[in-house]
């Protein structure tokens, strides 16, 4: 009943990131993606940051309701931090085996952890701040043009958004089935693997067969209310651009010429260092 | 006006063994003929397998008699052509109230009928907030229905077939899955509904004392129509209710063990100021 | 082999700032052989109650002692308990797994570890029980009505043979006949078996006529105890919990208001009937 993942729940409020087409934030959150692994430096991990503390302010969401969302996913960046250190080789700090912790590799780690936070945190901004209804109705619009080449856009669009209705449903309906059977002495916990799997079909069958009984039982009330697939459906929110989206697709545009230019001078600045090395030797 | 017109409806589906031979046919309806005037508030009683859902599926054209007419407003629900007009005119609501809400959010379930009928965006909008203004649940329009009440989850279901502006609603055993008071809730909005918009309500169920306030009722029994009549017409035939595994509510069954034991009581007490007028006297 | 809780107390969510208290500091016996009435409305924390009983969580704090037994001391073996007590959930057939329902029932005992030869006897001895015929022990449990469904659900419970057999709310969805058969067998396990029912329901009527003692649970607390005579004469107090008594005892009180010198106690169609021929003739 308590599983609170708040990573990528939708949280309510009034914000003009809240406002925003979903068009804009899913093209956006992918444009800064991309902009994080290709521009790989502090320089411009810091406009990229600056960039994205703006966007935090803006969607007025609370920051420890952000980071709270960020705990289940500590253990793999802490991984990924302590790998990083311990096996980037370079120029040693300290040894031990094969375990040693060079400059080169405390540098990427920083980089790293840097990166990943940026990347989750720009992620779950999306999603904290777009319904998935909302979500999946820019992605329909986005992949609009796939239609042409017989893609069904509208119904995978509609089949997401019926999973997500359905996930709360069926994890309520999987934690009542494991207590039934509990109860009926079922044992959960063996150590040995098939054992294990075997024990799992007295809640696997059920959950199968309630689903399947919850999707006939959908399928019927939405053909009672009319549904012919997406062929003359309106919308209760159609999704139209508004100024605010276009001023977004514009500032995205700044962001991202600001950080080709840091990237192009920083590399060249790199590249003069180095070469100024290679004549002083 | 006759919104609903059934002339000798049949249903009958082929029975089947585990090997997929046939093993009979079953007949779960069985030559049904009942009208139902425009603004009238009709129940439908029996117990469970006596074809009263299999009756309900038939008039929002979910099934079609394999022998048989049925008319909805005049169209023929075994018309091709005619399907979605008939699923406007004659909407359906479910037993179970997870299993039809479609949206996410409440407003965008109670959209869901209208955007498939390709109303226009300003109309949507103001249907979904008559619709849940009517069974007030306008408050709850940004919600997530997982943490609603049944009965209130019920109402949606109920707004969501309004907003298609029906003449005629079909409720199939809507309360058989809520507690008292969701219950309570429904058949109060139903009543409401029927009263002030004046549309044709068919309920269906199998507790008696939700039938008190029809026009009138029909009960059946193994795909018959075996009784039909007023409220008080039906409820004074006990016997026969018990043979068709009904429950009488408690106080016409005090009124009927009283008048059994001699005391002078109107034949038919369906409440309980009745029973108190009755022997005040 | 009696229950007693001890001061029993669940929170749900109890370290974080959304915390509930679902149950408060319940102490409460409850005496071999009876049958206990469980009400309160939705949400009160009967679910919570229930699950605690049958071991399934964990409480914040206080414990339950099953025959003198703290069951959730660190030594005290499951097993024992899921062999004296069993659990119907709500709409137990969703939990039915097997391709047999005689393979179905046998998973309860076969759990317990007893050997092949046991299993099947009390597989056989509980499907018997429930008035199963034997032409439908080697039927799939899918392919029978749903009244069927759950007689076969609740023999995969009694198989295990337990001395104590919660059923939460095991008439819901059924129709007035189906209701009575699941009612009268629970009743029969209870007289002639000697078994400990705690029963939930929603209607005051049945739990007027089946109870032995009805405890009454309000915001996380058992607020009422007695035996249904006793509770049902708490009206103004019930109604202020969402509750309600049984509609003949309404009955009473109104024809007293009436100026009808009537007893108020009647809690069922016969007593009521015997009190108003007491006064009236």
């Amino acid at each position: 009943m308590n599983t609170e993942a708040t990573l990528g729940q939708y949280y309510q409020t009034d914000s003009v990131i809240h406002r925003l087409d979903p068009r804009v934030k899913l093209v956006g959150t992918l444009l800064y993606m991309i902009s994080l692994f290709i521009f790989n430096n502090i320089f411009c991990y810091a406009i990229a940051a600056v960039f994205l503390i703006v966007v935090i302010i803006l969607c007025r969401v609370p920051l420890t309701h952000m980071l709270k969302g960020l705990r289940p996913i500590l253990i793999l960046m802490l991984f990924t931090v302590i790998f990083n250190i311990f096996f980037t080789p370079g120029e040693y700090l300290w040894q031990f085996g094969i375990l040693h912790i060079s400059k080169e590799g405390i540098k990427t780690a920083i980089l790293i952890l840097i990166r990943l936070t940026l990347l989750i945190i720009s992620a779950s901004i999306m999603t904290l701040t777009t319904t998935p209804n909302r979500l999946t109705d820019g992605l329909e619009k986005l992949f609009a043009p796939l239609k042409l080449i017989k893609v069904p856009v509208h119904e995978m669009a509609m089949m997401m958004s019926i999973a997500l209705r359905f996930i709360p449903i069926l994890m309520e309906e999987t934690d009542k089935i494991l207590k039934a059977q509990t109860a009926r002495g079922a044992g959960f916990d063996s150590k040995k693997l098939t054992t294990r799997i075997k024990s799992l079909i007295p809640v696997i069958v059920p959950l199968f067969i309630s689903a399947f009984r919850r999707a006939s039982d959908l399928a019927l009330a939405m053909e009672a209310r009319c549904y012919h697939g997406g062929e003359g459906r309106t919308k209760l929110y159609p999704l139209k651009y508004a100024a605010r989206d276009i001023l977004s697709y514009v500032f995205m545009g700044i962001y991202i010429i600001s950080l080709t230019a840091v990237g192009i001078i920083n590399a060249k600045i790199s590249l003069v260092n180095a070469i100024a090395d290679i004549v002083s030797k | 006006m006759k919104i609903i017109k059934s002339k000798d409806v049949t249903f009958e589906y082929i029975k089947r063994d585990e090997n997929g031979e046939v093993e009979g046919i079953n007949k779960a309806l069985d030559n049904i003929n009942l009208d139902v005037k425009e603004g009238e508030f009709i129940s439908i009683l029996g117990a469970n397998g006596s074809g009263k859902s299999t009756f309900a599926k038939h008039i929002n054209s979910i099934l079609m008699p394999t022998e048989g007419t049925l008319w909805v407003d005049g169209m023929d629900t075994s018309d091709e052509d005619k399907i979605l007009d008939i699923r406007m005119t004659a909407g359906m609501v479910f037993q179970n109230p997870d299993n039809q809400i479609i949206g996410q959010v409440i407003e965008e379930d109670v959209a869901f009928g209208p955007e498939n009928m390709g109303v226009e965006t300003a109309q949507i909008r103001e249907r979904v907030d008559e619709a849940l203004k009517t069974v007030g649940m306008l408050d709850y329009k940004k919600n997530s229905p997982n943490k609603l009440s049944g009965g209130q989850k019920q109402r949606v279901s109920i707004a969501g077939v309004l907003a298609m502006h029906p003449k005629c609603i079909v409720l199939d055993e809507p309360t058989a899955m809520l507690d008292p008071a969701g219950r309570k809730e429904v058949i109060r909005a139903l009543r409401a509904l029927n009263d002030v918009e004046k549309i044709t309500i068919i309920l269906i169920t199998h507790y008696m004392e939700e039938t008190i306030y029809s026009d009138r009722i029909f009960v059946m029994n193994k795909g018959k129509i075996a009784m039909e009549g007023t409220p008080r017409e039906i409820f004074t035939r006990v016997e026969e209710l018990e043979e068709f595994r009904l429950e009488i509510p408690q106080i016409t069954r005090l009124a009927y063990e009283l008048r059994k034991e001699g005391m002078r009581i109107p034949e038919c007490v369906l409440t309980i100021k009745e029973l108190c007028d009755a022997l005040s006297r | 082999m009696p229950i007693i809780t001890d001061h029993l107390t669940y929170v749900y969510g109890a370290k974080s700032k959304s915390k509930k208290t679902a149950l408060d500091d319940v102490s409460v016996k409850i005496e071999d052989g009876q049958f206990i009435g469980l009400i309160g409305h939705t949400g009160s924390g009967k679910t919570t109650f229930l699950q605690l009983l049958a071991g399934l969580i964990k409480p914040f704090s206080g414990t339950v002692y099953l025959d003198g037994e703290d069951i959730f001391a660190k030594d005290y073996d499951m097993k024992t308990l899921r062999g004296k007590l069993g659990i119907v959930f709500q709409y137990p057939e969703h939990q039915l797994f097997e391709e047999t329902v005689f393979k179905d029932v046998c998973f309860g005992p076969k759990n317990l570890g007893l050997d092949e030869k046991e299993v099947q006897l009390r597989a056989y001895e509980a499907l018997k029980l429930t008035g199963f015929e034997d032409d439908n022990f080697y039927r799939s449990p899918f392919e029978l009505s749903g009244g069927q469904k759950r007689r076969a659900a609740i023999a995969g419970v009694l198989a295990m043979k337990p001395k104590i057999l919660i059923l939460d709310e095991p008439t819901a969805g059924l129709d007035p006949g189906g209701k009575k058969e699941i009612l009268d067998l629970v009743k029969s396990l209870c007289k002639n078996q000697g078994i400990t029912i705690i029963l939930v329901s929603h209607s005051m009527e049945d739990m007027a006529e089946y109870a032995d003692r009805i405890l009454v649970m309000n915001d996380a607390k058992i607020v009422l105890d007695g035996t249904p005579t006793e509770v049902f004469s708490h009206y103004d107090e019930l109604k202020g919990y969402g509750l309600n008594v049984p509609q003949v005892t309404l009955a009473m009180l109104q024809l007293r208001e009436c100026g009808i010198p009537v007893r108020t106690d009647a809690i069922t169609v016969e007593q009521a009937k015997k009190e108003i021929l007491r006064v009236l003739r």
